[in-house]
């Protein structure tokens, strides 16, 4: 499903963000990818995004060549993969239902089935009751809940979550696991990059841990590392 | 495209120009006062080309005829000089019309102080071919083809009026191009900013759209309809005004300097709108797609 070859990012000369990376992630897995600060988490989801090109080495999504693809391909490709931010980005001018609908909009879903599935997405995240109230008038638990029904009504085969409960309270950073891993359960691949210890500890899941822009342990049922 | 994501593109097009509102209206207003402007000139240039084209058909070069030439001769000269390019008309002037209208601009009134000449015309061979122009420009070749035809005694022509409306009918097409083009690139040069401006604004939205999978066209869609609307909105505005300013400015014109009414002619505003209104409203559309299609490359790297 993901597979990375020796890959390298530059962001200037000499200083490498990820260094000769190896990574393969099948289908339907949920992995957390942890380390400090600087380590390279975000450049990886950036990279597997196609936000950014690698220096070297090789990146296949879902049978794809990243490298070789064309720029006018990479719309049909993302439209495969759902993403969830740690700063939620909601549009702040448009009420709760607009905020998922607009994510079939992009992929020029008919109003019809916006009407079907919008509805539906947001029970699964357990705010249907809630459509028509905008992102303010929501905390920041049920702003990254919209984030999540943004991210899978498109039934994307893959989820990517960076930090997403960075900005959240225990409480609520549990309520957000809970929907990523119903998601998992859907056959989604989630892929979550975290600082949050207690989390990876207590979900006993793949856990990649990275330092300074290498894979320093893979592990299958894995916890939190701190690797000095 | 589909009709609903059409629908939703126009949507988001106005909503931008709403959010943006300060910046729309001062778009609007360029591009109004630049079409204006633009009309303005427009409508002297045509009326302008107009009053020259009245006058060059005024501008007439006479042929003289040999004193053994037969009319036969006349005849095939006359045909020859039709068939000219750049000849509008061409009217022979017989020997007495010349005589009558010569005593008509001479004697005037005291028209019997002539009447020594009766039976002695004293133009008796100044009958010749008046030959109108369409074109001033064209004068030089018809003099010297008119030279070169066997018969021809004398060719007459005014240089001095022929040369002064060329050059000056280009003079002022020069100028009008001149002055157009820099207003439609101060014109291209606002929209452009709007547009950048709706960007910023919307700078997360735009980065969203790309996360989720949007087509470089979906999120292009919304900024060209803005610069369209602008475009249109800018030119239809001032192409109303101008239509009614139209023949009030005659009218003005035509009372306060009556000596005017027999020199020139204008043109009805019927005749200049039906090449201007369809110029304007494509301009103010075209500079503001151009203007908003390639800002939006610039910035987005969609």
């Amino acid at each position: 499903m993901i597979e990375l070859r020796e890959v390298t990012k530059e962001y200037s000369k000499g200083v490498a963000a990820l260094n000769g990376i190896n990574l393969k992630i099948e289908q339907g897995e949920f992995v957390f990818i942890v380390g400090d600060s600087g380590s390279g988490k975000s450049t990886l989801i950036k990279l597997i995004m196609k936000e950014l090109e690698p220096t070297s080495g090789t990146i296949i999504v879902n049978g794809n060549n990243l490298s070789r693809m064309k720029h006018r391909r990479v719309p049909m490709y993302r439209r495969n993969i759902g993403v969830v931010f740690q700063d939620f980005r909601l549009l702040k001018d448009r009420n709760i239902y607009e905020n998922i609908a607009f994510a079939q909009r992009v992929t020029e879903t008919s109003t019809r089935i916006i009407k079907k599935k919008v509805p539906a997405a947001l029970s699964l995240v357990g705010l249907a009751q809630k459509y028509k109230a905008f992102p303010k008038e929501l905390s920041g638990g049920e702003q990254q809940r919209v984030a999540i029904a943004r991210a899978i009504v498109n039934e994307p085969a893959i989820l990517l979550a960076d930090e997403p409960t960075g900005n959240l309270d225990p409480t609520n950073s549990w309520e957000i696991m809970k929907l990523l891993e119903e998601a998992n359960d859907r056959g989604t691949t989630v892929l979550v990059v975290t600082h949050n210890q207690e989390i990876v500890n207590e979900m006993q899941k793949r856990v990649v841990t990275m330092k300074k822009g290498v894979i320093v342990s893979d592990e299958k049922k894995g916890g939190y590392k701190h690797e000095n | 495209m589909r009709i609903s994501t059409i629908g939703y593109s126009m949507k988001q097009g106005v909503k931008n120009i709403r959010r943006n509102k300060m910046f729309s209206i001062a778009s609007i207003a360029t591009m109004a006062a630049c079409i204006f402007l633009f009309g303005l000139f427009y409508s002297i240039v045509v009326n302008f080309n107009y009053i020259v084209e009245k006058a060059e058909e005024g501008v007439a070069i006479t042929v003289f005829f040999n004193e053994d030439t037969t009319q036969e001769q006349k005849d095939s000269i006359g045909a020859q000089l039709k068939k000219e390019d750049g000849v509008l008309k061409v009217n022979y002037v017989s020997a007495d019309a010349a005589w009558n209208k010569f005593k008509d601009q001479y004697f005037g009134e005291s028209s019997d102080l002539a009447e020594g000449f009766k039976s002695d015309n004293p133009l008796a061979n100044s009958d010749n071919y008046e030959v109108y122009l369409s074109d001033v420009s064209k004068q030089k070749g018809v003099v010297s083809f008119a030279k070169s035809l066997e018969g021809v005694r004398k060719v007459n022509k005014s240089d001095v009026v022929a040369k002064t409306l060329t050059s000056v009918n280009k003079l002022v097409g020069y100028v009008s191009v001149a002055i157009i083009a820099i207003l439609l690139a101060v014109s291209v040069f606002l929209i452009s900013n709007t547009v950048t401006m709706g960007i910023t604004v919307r700078r997360e939205e735009i980065a969203i759209m790309k996360y989720i999978g949007a087509k470089d066209g979906f999120v292009r869609a919304p900024f060209v309809i803005e610069g369209l609307i602008i475009g249109a909105v800018g030119a239809v505005i001032p192409l109303v005004l101008l239509y009614f300013m139209y023949d009030k400015a005659i009218t003005y014109i035509m009372t306060k300097f009556s000596l005017l009414n027999n020199i020139v002619d204008f043109l009805p505003v019927a005749n200049v709108y039906r090449t201007l209104l369809p110029i304007g409203i494509a301009l103010g559309v075209g500079i503001g797609f151009v203007g908003s299609f390639f800002t939006i490359r610039k910035h987005l790297k969609v």
